[in-house]
Formats: C-alpha cells, sequence, structure tokens
C-alpha cells in the first residue's frame, strides 16, 4: 500500500519542530527581540500562498474574490517581509562588542 | 514553469535557510549573516512560486505592484519606529501573519482549482481541515496581536479587562471552533466557514482582553507561536515545504519564548494566559499599606555615591524605556568608566514589555553587549558590587518574592540589588509596581530613593559626576 504524502509533510513538520526547539535554546537571551522580529519575517513566507492565489485570475477577469483576496494578502505578507527582515538588520547592526581602544 | 518536484527542492532550499537564519541568532556575531540566510531563503521562495505557476499574464503585474506596496510601507516602518516602540512593531507584524494568513485561505476556499484542491464545494477533505484550521488560527493572530498592539500603544488601558463568566464564554467558543470546523468538513457550506472566521477573529480578542500590560512579554511570544501555527497550516494546505518548515520553526520558538517569560515570573501559563493579575490585588495592598519611612535624595547625592564607588550595577527596566533614558544613562556610565569605575548591566528575563527588550535599548544606545548579563550571570556578583543603580524596574528586585510566602510573586527569580552596599532607585513615586505589591527595597536602609523622570535624573547625575 502506498504512503499518503500527507504522512511525509507531517513527518517534515513533526522534525522541524525540534530543529526548532533546539536551535531556538541556543539563541542567545540578548538577541530576542530580534528573533521574534526575524521570525514575523520568515513566516510571512505565506506570500507564497498569496501569489498563486494573486496569480490564477485569468487576463478576463484578474480581480475575482480569490485573486482580490491573495492582493491583499500579497501586501500584508510583503510589509512583514521587507519590515521584518529590514527591522532585523538595523537592530543587529546595534549589538557592538566592547571597542579595545578605550579612553 | 518548472517541475512539481524542482520546485519542492528548492521550497526545502529555502526552509534550509531559514532554520539557518535562526541558528544565526546563537551570538551577535553570526546574527547578521543568519539574516542574510533569511533573505536569501525568501527570495528563493518568492521567485520559485513565480516560476512554478509560470502564469506571466495581466495578474503577473498587480502581484508586483502589490508585493512592491507592501515593500515600501515595510521599509518605511523598518527605518522609522523608534527601538522604545518595537514590541509594539512586533505584535502589529504578528497581526499582519495573522491576516494574511486568513485571506489565503479565503482565496484557497473561493478558488480551490488555483491550488489543485478540487472545485468549489468538492475540496479534499484533508485540505479543508488544514485550511480551515490554519484560518482558525490566523484570525485568532490577528485579533489578538491586535490587542495586544492597542494595549502597548496605550491606545487600550493595559490594565486587565475581566468580566462574570469570562472563562465559560471563552470555553465554550473554542469548543464550537472546534463543531463549526467539522461541520464544515462534512458540509463543505462556505457560510459556516466564514461563520467560523467570525468566531474565531471574536476568540482572538477575548483572549487577549484580559491580560494585563506587564504580562504582555509572554503574550506576544504567544502570538508569535501562533502566527507560526497558522503558516504551518496553510503550508499543509498549500503542499508546501517551505511554509510547513518554518510555521513549525516558528511555532516552537514562540512557544519556548512564552515558557522562558512564565518561568521569569514563576507563572504557569496558564496563570498567565487565564489573565486578571494584578487587578485583584491592588485592592488589598492598598489597605495594608502603611506609612514607612524612606531616604531620598537628589542628583548630588546620587553623584557622590557612584564616585566613591569601584563597581556599579545597572538594573534597567520598562520605566527606562518609556522615560527614553537608555541614551542618558550611556552617558552616565561613560563617565563613570572614566573615573574607573567598573560598571555592568543586569538584564530580568521578563523586563520590559517583550523578551529581550533592555538589551536591544542598551545596544541601541552603543553598550557593548558584553557588559550586560543576564539573571543567572550577574545574581552573585550584587554582593560585591558598591552600588546598584536600578532605573525604571521594580517588580523584578522585590526581595519579597524571597521571603514572603504570601505574595503573588512569591518565588518569582529577582535580582538580588539589596545585597549591594548601597542601592540607587529611580523612580517617580511610591506607588507599586505591576503586581500591585510594594516593594521592601523602598524601605531599606541602604536604599536612597531619587524620585524623578529617569531620564532628567539620570542627565543630572552626569552633570554632578
Amino acid at each position: 500500500m502506498e504512503i499518503d504524502p500527507l504522512i511525509f509533510r507531517l513527518s517534515i513538520f513533526i522534525l522541524s519542530i525540534f530543529v526548532g526547539y533546539y536551535v531556538v535554546w541556543s539563541v542567545t537571551p540578548s538577541l530576542h527581540t530580534p528573533l521574534m522580529s526575524v521570525t514575523n519575517a520568515i513566516s510571512s513566507v505565506i506570500i507564497v500562498g498569496a501569489i498563486i492565489a494573486g496569480l490564477a485570475g485569468n487576463s478576463q477577469n484578474i480581480f475575482n474574490t480569490s485573486s482580490i483576496f491573495g492582493f491583499l494578502a500579497i501586501a500584508l505578507a510583503a510589509i512583514n517581509i521587507f519590515g521584518g527582515f529590514l527591522v532585523t538588520q538595523r537592530m543587529l547592526a546595534m549589538y557592538k562588542k566592547k571597542k579595545k581602544d578605550k579612553k | 514553469m518548472i517541475s512539481a518536484n524542482l520546485s519542492a527542492i528548492f521550497y526545502l532550499v529555502s526552509g534550509v535557510l531559514f532554520i539557518l537564519a535562526l541558528r544565526g541568532l546563537s551570538s551577535p556575531e553570526t546574527s547578521r549573516q543568519g539574516n542574510l540566510f533569511g533573505i536569501l531563503g525568501m527570495i528563493i521562495a518568492v521567485t520559485v512560486t513565480f516560476l512554478s505557476v509560470g502564469n506571466f499574464s495581466s495578474g503577473f503585474i498587480f502581484v508586483l505592484i502589490f508585493i512592491l506596496i507592501g515593500g515600501l510601507i515595510g521599509a518605511f516602518i523598518a527605518y522609522k519606529i523608534p527601538m522604545t516602540a518595537m514590541p509594539e512593531l512586533v505584535a502589529g507584524f504578528h497581526s499582519l501573519v495573522g491576516l494574511a494568513a486568513v485571506f489565503v485561505a479565503i482565496s484557497a476556499f473561493v478558488n480551490p482549482e488555483a491550488f489543485n484542491l478540487g472545485v468549489p464545494g468538492k475540496i479534499k477533505l484533508g485540505s479543508l481541515i488544514e485550511m480551515s484550521i490554519g484560518a482558525a488560527v490566523g484570525a485568532i493572530t490577528f485579533s489578538g496581536s491586535v490587542i495586544a498592539f492597542l494595549k502597548l500603544q496605550g491606545i487600550m488601558s493595559g490594565s486587565p479587562i475581566t468580566f462574570k463568566g469570562q472563562h465559560p464564554l471563552n470555553a465554550i467558543i473554542l469548543i464550537s471552533i472546534v463543531v463549526l470546523i467539522y461541520l464544515l468538513c462534512s458540509t463543505q457550506s462556505s457560510n459556516l466557514f466564514w461563520l467560523l472566521l467570525t468566531v474565531s477573529f471574536l476568540i482572538g480578542f477575548l483572549l487577549i482582553i484580559p491580560i494585563g500590560g506587564a504580562d504582555m512579554p509572554v503574550v506576544i511570544s504567544m502570538l508569535n507561536s501562533y502566527s507560526g501555527w497558522a503558516a504551518a497550516g496553510i503550508g499543509f494546505t498549500l503542499e508546501n515545504t517551505a511554509l510547513i518548515i518554518t510555521g513549525a520553526l516558528v511555532g516552537s520558538s514562540g512557544a519556548i519564548l512564552s515558557y522562558i517569560m512564565c518561568k521569569g515570573m514563576n507563572r504557569s501559563f496558564f496563570n498567565v494566559i487565564l489573565g486578571g493579575f494584578g487587578a485583584t490585588e491592588d485592592a488589598s495592598s492598598t489597605k495594608s499599606k502603611e506609612q514607612r519611612p524612606v531616604k531620598s535624595g537628589n542628583a548630588d547625592d546620587a553623584a557622590f555615591l557612584m564616585k566613591n564607588a569601584s563597581s556599579v550595577i545597572i538594573v534597567p527596566g520598562y520605566g527606562m524605556a518609556v522615560a527614553q533614558a537608555q541614551h542618558a544613562l550611556r552617558e552616565m556610565v561613560d563617565t563613570l568608566k572614566k573615573n574607573d569605575i567598573k560598571v555592568s548591566y543586569a538584564i530580568h528575563p521578563v523586563a520590559g514589555r517583550m523578551p529581550g527588550h533592555m538589551n536591544v535599548l542598551l545596544a541601541e544606545a552603543n553598550v557593548p553587549y558584553d557588559e550586560v548579563f543576564e539573571l543567572e550571570e550577574i545574581n552573585n556578583d550584587f554582593s560585591n558590587a558598591d552600588v546598584a543603580f536600578v532605573i525604571g524596574a521594580n517588580d523584578v528586585t522585590n526581595p519579597v518574592a524571597k521571603t514572603d510566602p504570601q505574595s503573588p510573586i512569591y518565588g518569582m527569580p529577582v535580582l538580588d540589588v539589596e545585597k549591594c552596599k548601597s542601592v540607587l532607585f529611580v523612580k517617580r513615586s511610591l506607588s507599586p509596581g505591576y503586581a500591585g505589591i510594594d516593594n521592601d527595597l523602598f524601605y531599606k536602609e541602604n536604599t536612597l530613593m531619587l524620585f524623578a523622570d529617569a531620564k532628567k535624573m539620570t542627565e543630572e547625575i552626569t552633570k554632578n559626576l
């Protein structure tokens, strides 16, 4: 009997939870705020679903219900992607070590 | 147009890059590179999606336009936002992820052919279950984050809103969500789908209103986690590996942060989520409060104490963020260092309104991160330090947490500030902190209260040094 592809996706999901668990515990507490903003940015990869919906409309009818929601979701996710990565970049740039040549 | 197998491999690659992005955050040196991995992963995922759909007709232009609009808004916010407003920003971003998940689910429900999920009214059962779970969690994330945002922004009062029958009501709504998903899957009725969304929006709202302002670190982390699970739900619907991996990563990340925050307050997750903390204790504490003598001083006294110290530990809290005092504080510390005084910073896990909030603010003020320590790293040093400078923190320094089993914060890990030779406490008034209890530290022999705005006081001390 063939295995349902869902099972494979479920395996990926469960294993990723474990990967996430170990990776996140190793994040230093001082970077917890950038962690939140970057997880925010990457969870906006949901934009792929929005793009599929946005591209689905045919040329006679670009704005059907499905693609309109797709377009809106694209805009929301794009705010998050750009905003999330850039603000993370901005924060991380501020973390500096002690300068050796003090005085 | 590229084959489904090839695009699946690329999605896997971007999922791996996202893992590396989080891995980079294990130290500040590798973190910047990690962020680049994240950006690369996103570019791959988006490009592959375009190529796999392969429809570059008129819809394509609009997709680009909307990416551009969103991108400009996002970039603008990212550059303009002050670091003190980071908790609001993150809450706001969570709400967008939630809403985007809802919108994608709606698109897929209305036009399942585009996603290869069947035809309207006959959507594959598995996909429908995944879609409705993703939509429900997304809706909860959205409305919950909006409330969190409003509370953090101060538009809505930070005090808990409770009413009779709140918990039974929430329980009934949560059960009805499960029932609705079941009914939706058996009937495929679009009315039930809309009803499910409405009810989920409602519960997100109801779940967050009873939670008070200082519990926001837990709430934000929890909503972070929800946004991940919502993304994962949609990922299953779209059969997209990148989305499933990311959802799982973000989901577990948020869950771990919530756990760390709860531990920092010695409270169970359910205690925080059920809310109402700080509202009930208020009444009793005002009754029992007797007038006790406190020593108060001015900037001159504080400067004198610190000038004669050989080591100073700074304890920042949310009040520092509110007063925007981080730059003034750094200047004061610079002056101290010129006088060969050793200065370090002690950060409590729940200081501020989100995990790591204080660290970002200090980093913004150019404080080197190797002078900033977590509670466990520095707590033993207080007994050797001459001066503890508490700026904008309160409950996290309260020795009552160690001594009085009756106290609502009993058992919470606190910074052993009272072990210092002297304690300088910058605060506007003697009012109790968030937990609604008096801080014993105010009345200690070696405590000098500095009643003033945190920023003004720090500036004045610097002048007097």
